[in-house]
């Protein structure tokens, strides 16, 4: 039996080669719900979207809900919001602040860390035990510089092993805040998608489409993304393992050696940022920070950083999946949060100046799956130049196929293991 | 504008969807209705039929373009909106949809919406303030889709023209997972 889900799966993936059936099998979807959302870390939400005591704030996990609490102790839980008696919702509401949660089927009442305090007519329960009955909880929870992830295994790599080289790209991001802390604070936009989740993975880091998705918007307007991505680029396209990919345009930005040219602006437009940044890191590493800019990283499976902004991948299922995205904020830098918000806000969501146009890429994807001939999907681009960095990690072209390989070999090392 | 006025409440478990109070007008000035009512039909059919340019001529030039989400009175300077355009910000939507390789566009959505409720509001400037109702049947590349919207406007009187100076949709399923909005909505 072994042998042969290992040859299935091989079969379907192979070197710069997937199958088209890993995009719409009902069959392949219920099995990555459970190796991949229910198994391995799964970013869920970050610590200052529940600031105080008692907020409480919807997230998931793949498919399922999970509520992410501070509860009275200030400790964040992720609870399973089902009532353990009958199934209900302890929680409607999308977030809140509250103490605890009655299910209003038949009143049991749980405290926000999750534990049963009590229930109508107890005399009917005589001798249970009432601390086997608490909500679930997600059994793993790890945060990293204030990302919360979870996962649904007991046991498994600790989030920083998942992680791995990837961390740096967090730490480059929270490097870019003046006080070292962003803030997840202005709600998130829903974008909702008639394609497989993985496609909207694996276009995060793929510096081919820009060029061709975007050109609307890049003809329009003095947008510096394109140059990013043309054929004479030298950004790079670099695989951290465990299914983490980015694009690095640091080489370009350290060429052009211009503070804020990431974000296509200057120190002179954002003078409070700036003197911040220098009392914070002092003048030659802020001066660094601000010449490499943010991150653009997708860290498998769900969770992109978009240099500033944040999407959140949701599958719903094989055909349909949720882009949750919203403004990333530097801790205590109202001058460039602003602008970090009108960017974000003209870019992305459901009516963005570009998420529109990946959307409708997708979900054309998606369709064009209907057709069963090529059974295959080809992503060998770049095959010939991938290299080693000083790190050791594999790198390509801007524009090259790379990051979809590497996901896509993760992929299969997750879904071969029982 | 209002000689008699009234406050719309709704129940306090609904403000975030209904929104705040509105004082809305009692008295009936049937020629301003009817101008107010012929401008809003004249911007629905423009965006119906995606006539770019005339509907960028509707806007004054300090207008505000607002869909907010997650609620009705959220705050556009603090929370994320799905659309909050400045006038150059609008001049660079329909830039973009004029390229013709706005894909989500491309080919455009086949439209037609009904516009409706029309009633106004008790205004603290000059501005023509009017909130009316909105459904928009859609169809494209992917499919159907309905959207419905509770829409509020503020028109100025400029050089003889009406013009809008704000135009705020508040789609009623703003605070859920929602296709692609590239229509001028």
């Amino acid at each position: 039996m072994e042998q042969y889900v290992h040859s299935k799966w091989k079969k379907l993936i192979q070197p710069g080669m997937v199958h088209g059936s890993l995009y719409y099998d009902d069959e392949i979807f219920k099995e990555e719900v459970e190796k991949i959302w229910f198994r391995t870390w799964v970013y869920v939400g970050h610590v200052s979207e529940v600031p105080n005591v008692n907020d409480f704030v919807t997230k998931s996990i793949g498919p399922m809900p999970v509520l992410m609490v501070r509860d009275r102790n200030g400790e964040i839980q992720l609870l399973l919001n089902r009532c353990p008696h009958r199934g209900n919702a302890v929680c409607v509401q999308e977030k809140g602040n509250r103490a605890r949660f009655t299910c209003p089927y038949h009143s049991w009442t749980f405290s926000n860390s999750g534990e049963l305090m009590n229930y109508a007519f107890p005399e009917g329960y005589e001798g249970t035990d009432k601390s086997k009955l608490g909500l679930s909880k997600v059994p793993r929870i790890a945060i990293y510089r204030g990302f919360v992830f979870g996962s649904m295994a007991q046991e498994g790599p600790t989030l920083e092993e998942h992680l791995g080289g990837a961390r740096r790209t967090i730490d480059q991001l929270c490097d870019n805040s003046p006080t070292g802390e962003i803030e997840i604070s202005a709600g998130f936009l829903r974008h909702r998608t008639r394609a497989n989740w993985k496609f909207i993975l694996e276009n995060e880091c793929d510096g081919y489409h820009p060029g061709f998705v975007h050109s609307s918007i890049f003809s329009v307007s003095d947008s510096a993304i394109g140059s990013l991505y043309g054929n004479d680029a030298v950004a790079v396209t670099r695989s951290f393992g465990n299914g983490h990919t980015e694009v690095d345009p640091r080489p370009e930005f350290r060429r052009r050696g211009e503070p804020l040219s990431w974000f296509g602006t200057t120190t002179e437009r954002l003078p409070e940022y700036t003197r911040q940044m220098k009392e914070a890191y002092g003048e030659e590493r802020a001066r660094e920070i601000m010449i490499d800019g943010s991150p653009h990283v997708m860290i498998f499976p769900n969770l992109f950083i978009a240099e500033i902004q944040i999407f959140v991948i949701q599958p719903v299922s094989a055909n349909e999946s949720i882009q949750h995205s919203t403004a990333i904020q530097f801790k205590g830098a109202p001058d460039i949060n602003r602008r970090l918000r009108q960017q974000t806000m003209g870019s992305v969501g459901p009516a963005g100046f570009l998420l529109a146009d990946d959307t409708e890429m997708y979900e054309r994807n998606q369709r064009g799956l209907e057709i069963r001939d090529p059974e295959y999907l080809y992503l060998k681009r770049g095959e010939h130049r991938e290299r080693r960095d000083e790190d050791g990690f594999l790198i390509g072209h801007s524009t090259d196929d790379l990051p979809s390989r590497e996901i896509w070999r993760h992929y299969l090392s997750i879904m071969e293991a029982e | 504008m209002a000689a008699e006025a009234e406050v719309i409440d709704g129940p306090d478990i609904l403000k975030e969807w209904v929104g705040k109070g509105r004082v809305f007008s009692k008295t009936f000035n049937p020629e301003l209705y009817h101008e107010v009512q012929q401008f809003v039909f004249r911007e629905a059919r423009l965006q119906d039929i995606h006539d770019y340019d005339a509907w960028e001529e509707l806007w004054s030039d300090d207008a505000i373009y607002w869909v907010p989400a997650n609620g009705t009175d959220t705050d556009p300077e603090r929370d994320m909106s799905l659309i909050y355009d400045n006038r150059s910000r609008i001049s660079l939507r329909i830039r973009q949809l004029k390229t013709g390789r706005r894909h989500s566009q491309t080919p455009p959505s086949q439209l037609a919406r009904v516009v409706s409720n029309f009633e106004l509001i008790e205004s603290d400037n000059n501005d023509i303030k009017v909130m009316c109702n909105a459904q928009i049947f859609e169809t494209n590349l992917r499919g159907d889709t309905m959207w419905a919207s509770r829409n509020e406007y503020s028109l100025r009187r400029i050089n003889g023209e009406l013009k809008m100076a704000y135009k705020k949709v508040v789609l009623i399923n703003n605070n859920k997972p929602i296709y692609t909005l590239s229509f001028l909505v």
